[in-house]
Protein backbone atom coordinates (compact mmCIF):
# COMPACT_ATOMS: atom_id res chain seq x y z
CA UNK A 1 0.00 0.00 0.00
CA UNK A 2 1.15 3.52 -0.72
CA UNK A 3 2.82 5.55 1.95
CA UNK A 4 0.86 8.69 1.38
CA UNK A 5 -2.39 6.97 1.76
CA UNK A 6 -1.39 5.36 5.04
CA UNK A 7 0.05 8.58 6.34
CA UNK A 8 -3.08 10.42 5.49
CA UNK A 9 -5.14 7.76 7.17
CA UNK A 10 -2.95 7.94 10.25
CA UNK A 11 -3.41 11.66 10.42
CA UNK A 12 -7.14 11.24 10.22
CA UNK A 13 -6.97 8.45 12.75
CA UNK A 14 -5.41 10.66 15.38
CA UNK A 15 -7.94 13.38 14.68
CA UNK A 16 -10.76 10.88 15.05
CA UNK A 17 -12.08 11.39 11.53
CA UNK A 18 -11.48 7.97 10.04
CA UNK A 19 -14.29 5.51 9.51
CA UNK A 20 -14.43 2.01 10.89
CA UNK A 21 -13.46 0.60 7.49
CA UNK A 22 -10.44 2.88 7.20
CA UNK A 23 -9.31 1.90 10.66
CA UNK A 24 -9.58 -1.71 9.65
CA UNK A 25 -7.27 -0.97 6.73
CA UNK A 26 -4.78 0.62 9.10
CA UNK A 27 -4.87 -2.38 11.42
CA UNK A 28 -4.32 -4.77 8.57
CA UNK A 29 -1.47 -2.68 7.25
CA UNK A 30 0.33 -2.68 10.57
CA UNK A 31 -0.18 -6.39 11.10
CA UNK A 32 2.19 -6.98 8.19
CA UNK A 33 5.90 -7.28 8.70
CA UNK A 34 7.22 -4.74 6.23
CA UNK A 35 6.30 -1.48 7.87
CA UNK A 36 8.65 1.42 7.03
CA UNK A 37 10.83 2.54 9.88
CA UNK A 38 9.28 5.91 10.55
CA UNK A 39 5.86 4.29 10.95
CA UNK A 40 7.11 1.40 13.03
CA UNK A 41 6.35 3.24 16.23
CA UNK A 42 2.66 2.99 15.54
CA UNK A 43 2.67 -0.71 14.80
CA UNK A 44 2.36 -1.98 18.40
CA UNK A 45 -0.67 0.19 18.94
CA UNK A 46 -2.65 -1.41 16.12
CA UNK A 47 -1.31 -4.83 16.86
CA UNK A 48 -2.40 -4.46 20.43
CA UNK A 49 -5.97 -3.64 19.42
CA UNK A 50 -6.14 -6.80 17.36
CA UNK A 51 -4.68 -8.85 20.19
CA UNK A 52 -7.01 -7.28 22.73
CA UNK A 53 -10.01 -8.40 20.73
CA UNK A 54 -8.94 -12.00 21.13
CA UNK A 55 -9.64 -12.09 24.83
CA UNK A 56 -12.50 -14.35 25.77
CA UNK A 57 -14.81 -14.72 28.69
CA UNK A 58 -14.37 -18.35 29.71
CA UNK A 59 -16.01 -18.50 33.10
CA UNK A 60 -18.97 -20.84 33.41
CA UNK A 61 -22.28 -19.26 34.22
CA UNK A 62 -24.16 -20.91 37.09
CA UNK A 63 -27.57 -20.52 35.51
CA UNK A 64 -30.43 -22.11 37.35
CA UNK A 65 -33.57 -23.21 35.54
CA UNK A 66 -36.19 -20.54 35.73
CA UNK A 67 -39.23 -22.66 36.61
CA UNK A 68 -37.69 -23.27 40.01
CA UNK A 69 -39.40 -20.33 41.64
CA UNK A 70 -42.70 -21.45 40.20
CA UNK A 71 -42.33 -24.87 41.75
CA UNK A 72 -41.29 -23.35 45.03
CA UNK A 73 -44.48 -21.37 45.36
CA UNK A 74 -46.61 -24.32 44.40
CA UNK A 75 -45.00 -26.42 47.11
CA UNK A 76 -45.52 -23.65 49.66
CA UNK A 77 -49.20 -23.54 48.73
CA UNK A 78 -49.44 -27.32 48.91
CA UNK A 79 -48.00 -27.38 52.42
CA UNK A 80 -50.43 -24.67 53.48
CA UNK A 81 -53.38 -26.59 52.11
CA UNK A 82 -52.19 -29.76 53.80
CA UNK A 83 -51.92 -28.08 57.21
CA UNK A 84 -55.35 -26.53 56.85
CA UNK A 85 -56.74 -29.82 55.67
CA UNK A 86 -55.42 -31.69 58.67
CA UNK A 87 -56.66 -29.04 61.06
CA UNK A 88 -60.16 -28.75 59.65
CA UNK A 89 -60.37 -32.44 58.84
CA UNK A 90 -59.83 -33.28 62.45
CA UNK A 91 -62.55 -30.95 63.71
CA UNK A 92 -64.89 -32.33 61.05
CA UNK A 93 -64.21 -35.83 62.23
CA UNK A 94 -64.91 -34.81 65.82
CA UNK A 95 -68.21 -33.42 64.74
CA UNK A 96 -69.01 -36.67 62.97
CA UNK A 97 -68.14 -38.61 66.08
CA UNK A 98 -70.39 -36.44 68.23
CA UNK A 99 -73.24 -36.89 65.78
CA UNK A 100 -72.76 -40.62 65.86
CA UNK A 101 -72.84 -40.63 69.66
CA UNK A 102 -75.95 -38.50 69.63
CA UNK A 103 -77.68 -40.83 67.24
CA UNK A 104 -76.72 -43.88 69.30
CA UNK A 105 -77.99 -42.27 72.46
CA UNK A 106 -81.19 -41.31 70.75
CA UNK A 107 -81.66 -44.86 69.57
CA UNK A 108 -81.08 -46.21 73.04
CA UNK A 109 -83.47 -43.72 74.53
CA UNK A 110 -86.15 -44.51 71.99
CA UNK A 111 -85.69 -48.21 72.70
CA UNK A 112 -86.17 -47.45 76.35
CA UNK A 113 -89.21 -45.38 75.53
CA UNK A 114 -90.90 -48.18 73.52
CA UNK A 115 -90.21 -50.62 76.29
CA UNK A 116 -91.66 -48.23 78.77
CA UNK A 117 -94.67 -47.85 76.49
CA UNK A 118 -95.11 -51.55 76.48
CA UNK A 119 -95.00 -51.45 80.30
CA UNK A 120 -97.78 -48.87 80.47
CA UNK A 121 -99.90 -50.96 78.09
CA UNK A 122 -99.59 -53.83 80.46
CA UNK A 123 -100.49 -51.52 83.32
CA UNK A 124 -103.58 -50.52 81.32
CA UNK A 125 -104.59 -54.15 81.20
CA UNK A 126 -104.08 -54.28 84.90
CA UNK A 127 -106.37 -51.32 85.30
CA UNK A 128 -109.10 -53.03 83.31
CA UNK A 129 -108.67 -56.12 85.40
CA UNK A 130 -108.97 -53.96 88.50
CA UNK A 131 -112.18 -52.37 87.19
CA UNK A 132 -113.67 -55.72 86.30
CA UNK A 133 -112.73 -56.96 89.71
CA UNK A 134 -114.37 -53.95 91.32
CA UNK A 135 -117.59 -54.55 89.36
CA UNK A 136 -117.68 -58.12 90.52
CA UNK A 137 -117.07 -57.03 94.09
CA UNK A 138 -119.78 -54.43 93.95
CA UNK A 139 -122.31 -56.88 92.56
CA UNK A 140 -121.71 -59.23 95.38
CA UNK B 1 -36.76 -17.87 27.66
CA UNK B 2 -34.93 -21.11 28.15
CA UNK B 3 -31.35 -21.47 29.26
CA UNK B 4 -29.99 -22.49 25.87
CA UNK B 5 -31.85 -19.68 24.17
CA UNK B 6 -30.40 -17.21 26.64
CA UNK B 7 -26.88 -18.50 26.05
CA UNK B 8 -27.39 -18.05 22.32
CA UNK B 9 -28.48 -14.47 22.85
CA UNK B 10 -25.50 -13.52 25.00
CA UNK B 11 -22.93 -15.48 23.01
CA UNK B 12 -22.09 -12.75 20.46
CA UNK B 13 -21.40 -10.05 23.01
CA UNK B 14 -20.35 -11.67 26.26
CA UNK B 15 -16.68 -11.35 25.30
CA UNK B 16 -17.23 -7.68 24.58
CA UNK B 17 -18.66 -7.21 28.06
CA UNK B 18 -15.70 -8.99 29.53
CA UNK B 19 -13.18 -6.92 27.59
CA UNK B 20 -14.86 -3.69 28.57
CA UNK B 21 -14.92 -4.79 32.20
CA UNK B 22 -11.29 -5.77 32.02
CA UNK B 23 -10.35 -2.46 30.47
CA UNK B 24 -11.99 -0.61 33.32
CA UNK B 25 -11.19 -2.89 36.23
CA UNK B 26 -7.76 -4.04 34.93
CA UNK B 27 -7.74 -7.25 36.96
CA UNK B 28 -8.76 -10.40 35.14
CA UNK B 29 -10.57 -11.91 38.11
CA UNK B 30 -12.54 -8.80 38.83
CA UNK B 31 -13.52 -8.47 35.20
CA UNK B 32 -14.71 -12.07 35.20
CA UNK B 33 -16.74 -11.52 38.34
CA UNK B 34 -18.24 -8.36 36.93
CA UNK B 35 -19.17 -10.05 33.67
CA UNK B 36 -20.72 -12.93 35.52
CA UNK B 37 -22.69 -10.54 37.68
CA UNK B 38 -23.99 -8.68 34.64
CA UNK B 39 -25.00 -11.86 32.85
CA UNK B 40 -26.74 -13.17 35.95
CA UNK B 41 -28.64 -9.91 36.26
CA UNK B 42 -29.62 -10.23 32.63
CA UNK B 43 -30.72 -13.81 33.23
CA UNK B 44 -32.79 -12.85 36.23
CA UNK B 45 -34.86 -10.50 34.08
CA UNK B 46 -34.86 -12.61 30.96
CA UNK B 47 -38.65 -12.53 30.78
CA UNK B 48 -38.47 -8.84 30.07
CA UNK B 49 -35.55 -9.22 27.71
CA UNK B 50 -37.68 -9.68 24.62
CA UNK B 51 -38.87 -6.14 25.20
CA UNK B 52 -35.43 -4.64 24.74
CA UNK B 53 -34.72 -4.09 21.09
CA UNK B 54 -30.97 -4.10 21.59
CA UNK B 55 -29.85 -6.47 24.31
CA UNK B 56 -26.20 -5.93 23.51
CA UNK B 57 -26.34 -2.16 23.99
CA UNK B 58 -28.32 -2.64 27.16
CA UNK B 59 -25.78 -5.11 28.51
CA UNK B 60 -22.90 -2.83 27.59
CA UNK B 61 -24.48 0.05 29.49
CA UNK B 62 -25.04 -2.24 32.46
CA UNK B 63 -21.40 -3.31 32.37
CA UNK B 64 -20.16 0.25 32.12
CA UNK B 65 -22.27 1.40 35.05
CA UNK B 66 -21.42 -1.63 37.12
CA UNK B 67 -17.67 -1.20 36.60
CA UNK B 68 -17.74 2.52 37.26
CA UNK B 69 -19.65 1.90 40.48
CA UNK B 70 -17.16 -0.76 41.44
CA UNK B 71 -14.27 1.61 40.79
CA UNK B 72 -15.89 4.36 42.78
CA UNK B 73 -16.49 2.18 45.79
CA UNK B 74 -12.99 0.78 45.57
CA UNK B 75 -11.41 4.17 45.34
CA UNK B 76 -13.27 5.22 48.42
CA UNK B 77 -12.40 2.04 50.30
CA UNK B 78 -8.73 1.46 49.67
CA UNK B 79 -5.65 2.91 48.16
CA UNK B 80 -4.94 2.08 44.59
CA UNK B 81 -1.64 0.77 43.45
CA UNK B 82 -0.18 3.12 40.94
CA UNK B 83 2.39 1.77 38.55
CA UNK B 84 2.79 4.81 36.39
CA UNK B 85 5.70 6.25 38.30
CA UNK B 86 7.59 3.04 37.85
CA UNK B 87 9.83 2.90 34.80
CA UNK B 88 11.07 -0.28 33.30
CA UNK B 89 14.82 0.23 33.00
CA UNK B 90 15.62 -3.06 31.33
CA UNK B 91 14.58 -2.54 27.77
CA UNK B 92 15.15 -5.79 26.03
CA UNK B 93 17.47 -5.95 23.06
CA UNK B 94 15.65 -8.70 21.31
CA UNK B 95 13.06 -7.37 18.96
CA UNK B 96 10.61 -10.16 19.65
CA UNK B 97 10.55 -9.43 23.31
CA UNK B 98 10.42 -5.79 22.44
CA UNK B 99 7.27 -6.21 20.43
CA UNK B 100 5.60 -8.11 23.24
CA UNK B 101 6.83 -5.45 25.60
CA UNK B 102 5.31 -2.74 23.48
CA UNK B 103 1.98 -4.50 23.55
CA UNK B 104 2.16 -4.62 27.33
CA UNK B 105 3.12 -0.99 27.34
CA UNK B 106 0.05 -0.06 25.43
CA UNK B 107 -2.04 -1.91 27.94
CA UNK B 108 -0.26 -0.03 30.71
CA UNK B 109 -0.61 3.26 28.89
CA UNK B 110 -4.30 2.64 28.45
CA UNK B 111 -4.60 2.01 32.15
CA UNK B 112 -3.44 5.54 32.79
CA UNK B 113 -6.12 7.12 30.62
CA UNK B 114 -9.19 8.62 32.25
CA UNK B 115 -12.16 6.24 32.42
CA UNK B 116 -14.09 7.89 29.65
CA UNK B 117 -11.21 7.86 27.18
CA UNK B 118 -10.49 4.26 28.13
CA UNK B 119 -14.03 3.27 27.26
CA UNK B 120 -14.12 5.25 24.05
CA UNK B 121 -10.84 3.78 22.87
CA UNK B 122 -11.92 0.29 23.84
CA UNK B 123 -15.27 0.53 22.11
CA UNK B 124 -13.87 2.11 18.97
CA UNK B 125 -10.51 0.53 18.35
CA UNK B 126 -11.04 -2.88 19.88
CA UNK B 127 -14.74 -3.46 19.34
CA UNK B 128 -15.12 -1.26 16.23
CA UNK B 129 -18.35 0.46 17.26
CA UNK B 130 -19.67 3.41 15.26
CA UNK B 131 -19.54 6.87 16.79
CA UNK B 132 -23.30 7.01 17.12
CA UNK B 133 -23.34 3.72 19.04
CA UNK B 134 -20.59 4.83 21.38
CA UNK B 135 -22.35 8.13 21.93
CA UNK B 136 -25.50 6.29 22.92
CA UNK B 137 -23.71 3.84 25.19
CA UNK B 138 -21.71 6.44 27.04
CA UNK B 139 -24.42 9.07 27.05
CA UNK B 140 -22.28 11.61 25.19
CA UNK B 141 -22.64 13.56 21.98
CA UNK B 142 -20.99 12.21 18.83
CA UNK B 143 -18.57 15.10 18.64
CA UNK B 144 -17.60 14.62 22.28
CA UNK B 145 -16.84 10.99 21.47
CA UNK B 146 -14.66 12.09 18.58
CA UNK B 147 -12.73 14.57 20.69
CA UNK B 148 -12.27 12.12 23.50
CA UNK B 149 -11.14 9.42 21.10
CA UNK B 150 -8.67 11.72 19.37
CA UNK B 151 -7.24 12.71 22.72
CA UNK B 152 -6.93 9.12 23.86
CA UNK B 153 -5.21 8.03 20.65
CA UNK B 154 -2.78 10.92 20.78
CA UNK B 155 -1.96 10.22 24.42
CA UNK B 156 -1.26 6.59 23.64
CA UNK B 157 0.89 7.55 20.68
CA UNK B 158 2.86 10.17 22.58
CA UNK B 159 3.52 7.89 25.52
CA UNK B 160 4.49 5.05 23.23
CA UNK B 161 6.93 7.25 21.34
CA UNK B 162 8.31 8.42 24.66
CA UNK B 163 8.89 4.83 25.73
CA UNK B 164 10.55 3.92 22.47
CA UNK B 165 12.87 6.88 22.57
CA UNK B 166 13.66 6.14 26.16
CA UNK B 167 15.21 2.88 25.12
CA UNK B 168 17.30 4.50 22.40
CA UNK B 169 18.45 7.75 23.89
Amino acid sequence: MEFNNIEKLLEGYFEGTTTVAEEKMLREYFMKEDVPLHLKNYAPMFQYFSVAKEERFVKQLPLKPRKNSYLKWISVAAVGILVFGIYFGRSYQEQKKAEFAYRETKKALSLLATNLGRGTEKVAYLKEFEEAKQKIYNRN
Amino acid sequence: MQQTEFLDVILPFKDKLYRLAKRLLVSKEEAEDATQEILMKLWSKNKKMNGYNNVEAYAMIMTKNFCLDRLKSKQAANLRLVHTNYKDENVSLQTQVEVRDSLCWIEKIMETLPEQQKMVLQLRDVEHYEYAEIAELLDMSSSAVRVSLSRARKTVRDKLVQKHNYGIQ
